[in-house]
């Protein structure tokens, strides 16, 4: 990290900081006793009880079991289908319909119909998260497709590639850097779906934590779950952007977001 | 890069050969004699999208030949490059590469576009671009390195295998597109105004290399551009489109002497006449 970067980082803390010493000293002086919100220090050791205790790792894991398969099927169904509707344009035509009155459909409004099917657990809850990241890698991975270069499939053309080579040596390659976006996004959208699933209904994961500790009155260790979410969506998606930035170095300039 | 002169002044290039226009031409004559002839267009008509774009092209061109076509816009050269490569077939009449039908692409008739950014791999650096063709051809992955680490020497981008095309200049990317093509070991090269973007000095340094590719490798070349002095110093025989719809005009032997050079071949009495026509015939034939 060069030196202007860290002291950018270094500024950027000067708020968040203020900010949860205001509340500690304030709650302290006001002999803070609240069902609702807690001490910053209280939801430190909240947090490292639940930690120490393994109940917040469980729940990790189920969460992110959840997660992940749920992307991961998301991502293969959106670029499946991306793919079989950029590539065959007839295809494209007839199903257009089709996927423009299931697209706009929230995906949490899915959330009864699934419980009634499926019932309550993994199965209920990798089925919502796979349907609602799966748009939106279908919709870039299409529009990708459909901005190939031209030029490079008369290259193909000219070099007598069959249908298959094609796919593997052009088009995958040309629309990589944007499945890869797609992706990044994929991911944000399945932690929240996952935790709406697991705060409505599902008792399972993080959002299930929450809720046992909203209702168990313990406002600390409700918060502590909360920045332990938080925690992860942003190790995520800094993950994905440095794997981005090795994957694609040079071209992340036309995907960066 | 040593030894292409020699070869080059081995050919004559297109001295002494008669005159020809289309009206004398016997139309379709060599047909029956595949031999005589690489390249030959008989009688060709093409309409995109219900309109004429070329009508009644004969023409036919020999092995090692460098043929440049000129014309105003909208007179059909890139159509007629694009019936060669097999992209556009002709409505009427035939197109012949060694006596057989042009239907689709074929590998051993390359194609160089203008758009050489658009037409790299972006993805791939310059080895692996040059690669491309080997692919395509299946060619044994073990001799494909020699064989690249050659073909990147000769267009001079000998130390640059490692590069991506967007490191690279345009001339240097323009360079690559022609490696790749020459990995396809063709027997024809189509150039579709393929120094247009360049700036004059890579652009005179680009067409030396083309005509000593050309006199080493005996390939023959269609050429397609805007630049008549380009067309007079690089061809044989450069043919002038006329449009509505697009036809040929006239054909004009080039009897300029070989190897040529930036200097003297523009200097060339024989040149300057010949320019002399082709910038009044282009005159003549513009609305």
């Amino acid at each position: 990290m060069t030196r202007p970067m860290r002291s950018a980082a270094l500024r950027g803390l000067v708020v968040p900081v203020t900010l949860i010493a205001t509340a500690e000293i304030a709650g302290r002086a006001a002999h803070l006793d609240s069902l609702t919100i807690a001490l910053p220090s209280h939801i430190v050791v909240a947090l490292a009880q639940a930690l120490a205790d393994g109940s917040l790792l469980q729940a990790t894991a189920e969460t992110l079991w959840a997660v992940l398969a749920g992307v991961a099927l998301g991502t293969a169904f959106g670029l499946a289908l991306g793919l079989a509707l950029g590539l065959a344009r007839p295809l494209d035509r007839l199903l257009a319909v089709l996927i423009e009155l299931l697209r706009p459909i929230p995906t949490v409004a899915l959330i009864p119909l699934v419980i009634l099917v499926a019932g309550l657990g993994y199965l209920t809850e990798i089925t919502i998260v796979a349907f609602g990241t799966m748009w939106p890698v279908f919709v870039i991975s299409r529009s990708a497709i459909l901005g190939v270069e031209p030029r490079l499939f008369e290259v193909a053309d000219a070099l007598g590639f069959s249908w298959p080579q094609r796919i593997q040596k052009f088009v995958l390659p040309s629309i990589a850097p944007r499945i890869f976006l797609a992706f990044r996004l994929a991911v944000g959208f399945a932690l929240i779906i996952a935790v709406t699933v697991e705060i409505t209904t599902n008792p399972l994961g993080l959002g299930n934590a929450m809720v046992v500790a909203q209702n168990a009155l313990n406002p600390a260790l409700t918060l502590a779950v909360l920045v332990w979410i938080g925690a992860i969506g942003w190790l995520f998606s800094r993950l994905l952007i440095i794997v981005e930035r090795v994957a694609f170095p040079g071209m992340g300039s036309a995907v960066r977001s | 890069m040593i030894g292409y002169n020699k070869v080059s002044s081995v050919l004559a290039r297109g001295a002494m050969r008669p005159v020809e226009s289309p009206a004398d031409r016997p139309s379709g004559g060599s047909r029956a004699d595949p031999g005589a002839d690489l390249l030959e267009f008989w009688r060709v008509d093409v309409e995109l999208q219900g309109r004429p774009i070329l009508s009644g092209i004969d023409l036919s061109i020999r092995k090692g030949e460098i043929v440049c076509v000129v014309g105003p816009s909208g007179s059909g050269k890139t159509t007629m490059l694009r019936t060669l490569s097999g992209f556009t077939p002709p409505t009427a009449g035939q197109v012949l590469f060694q006596g057989q039908e042009i239907r689709k692409p074929r590998r051993d008739i390359a194609i160089v576009f203008q758009d050489y950014g658009r037409a790299l791999l972006p993805w791939r650096n310059a080895a692996k671009n040059v690669e491309l063709a080997m692919e395509a051809a299946n060619k044994p992955r073990a001799g494909r390195a020699a064989e690249i680490e050659r073909l990147l020497t000769l267009m001079g981008l000998g130390g640059h295998a490692d590069k991506y095309p967007a490191q690279m200049s345009g001339g240097m990317q323009q360079r690559l597109q022609i490696a790749r093509c020459l990995a396809q070991t063709p027997s024809v090269i189509l150039m579709d105004e393929p120094f247009g973007a360049l700036d004059a000095m890579t652009r005179q340094t680009l067409q030396d290399e083309v005509l000593k590719l050309v006199a080493a490798m005996q390939t023959t070349v269609f050429f397609v551009t805007h630049d008549l002095e380009e067309a007079i110093y690089l061809a044989d025989r450069v043919i002038a489109l006329q449009p509505n719809p697009g036809r040929i005009a006239r054909i004009f032997d080039v009897d300029l002497p070989s190897p040529r050079d930036q200097i003297s071949t523009r200097e060339h009495p024989a040149f300057l006449k010949l320019r002399r026509q082709l910038f009044d015939f282009v005159k003549g034939a513009e609305p």
